[in-house]
């Protein structure tokens, strides 16, 4: 059984070639473990490219973090081949670490190119801007950053306020975070997800919304 | 979209949410049943809801189902 409470299927003919060949000896394991690596770069070079937009990495800067993305995650894999069960295709399992180490890298390449002031600054005015609001009136707009800064400053704990106004007003990236603060990403996810629910429930109690319903308009 | 809509919806939590840890550990089979287009978000309802929810972990989402269809 899975996690989830799913029943594992036995592994598919192309997965158990890659085990036995992984597990194997000799030239069948060498051969195995240059192609797996191939395969690695390839979908580490494509993740950089799919997110290239995003990030400003390009040129050189992108296979380099290619590689040891590759490297990285090569390195994960076998370490937990033990652990392939055949939930999935093994091509699958494998790509599934080299996306997440891309995601670790792009977080630590981050600060490279931004200052770590961004974790501090609250630039309370832009929140409308930060949640996807259109333009508004600015007194609606000046109504709502009053009762969300208020609910910020009396329901959230300093490390839940702390990582608020990091990922909601400052766009700082969850990946990011985890770098700056040596954590993980559920930790940080699961905070602003409690401080959403606290802050949800402070703007009910004072009248701001209403269970599932949209406030003033 | 007003500013009170925009941000009823983002205050908005899933109670079936199952966070990143669980969605990341079991992203794999996700894929592999989307990209078949075998009823993942019947299947693993929690992982779609925090899909749903979760920006990196939703783009981690694509860039494994972008490798496997693109490889496959």
């Amino acid at each position: 059984m899975d996690t989830c409470g799913n029943p594992a299927p036995a592994l598919d003919d192309a997965s158990s070639e890659w085990i036995c060949a992984l597990n194997g000896t000799g030239a069948v394991r060498e051969g195995a473990l240059a192609r797996l690596h191939a395969m690695l770069v390839r979908g580490a070079v494509r993740e950089l490219r799919r997110r290239e937009a995003g990030t400003w990495i390009s040129g050189l800067e992108l296979d380099d973090l290619a590689h040891q993305a590759a490297d990285d995650a090569m390195l994960a894999i076998l370490g937990k081949l033990g652990t392939f069960r055949g939930e999935s295709r093994f091509t699958t399992w494998a790509y599934r670490f080299v996306v997440l180490e891309v995601s670790g890298k792009l977080g630590r390449h981050y600060w490279r190119r931004h200052p770590a002031e961004r974790l501090e600054a609250e630039e309370w005015a832009r929140l409308p801007d930060r949640l996807g609001a259109g333009p508004g009136e600015d007194a609606e707009q000046a109504e709502l950053v009053k009762a969300v800064r208020q609910a910020v400053e009396e329901t959230l704990t300093e490390h839940q306020r702390r990582l608020f106004v990091a990922v909601v007003l400052n766009e700082v990236p969850l990946d990011a975070l985890v770098a700056r603060l040596g954590t993980n990403r559920n930790a940080i996810y699961k905070a602003v997800f409690d401080a959403r629910r606290k802050i949800r429930g402070f703007l009910v109690a004072n009248g701001y919304l209403e269970d599932r319903r949209l406030g003033p308009s | 979209m007003s500013s009170w809509a925009a941000l009823e919806r983002f205050l908005r939590t899933d109670p079936a949410d199952v966070g990143c840890e669980q969605a990341m550990e079991i992203l794999h089979v996700y894929v592999d049943l989307v990209a078949a287009d075998r009823d993942a978000i019947r299947r693993y309802p929690g992982v779609a809801a925090h899909l749903a929810a979760c920006g990196p972990c939703c783009e981690d989402f694509r860039g494994l189902l972008a490798a496997v269809t693109e490889d496959h």
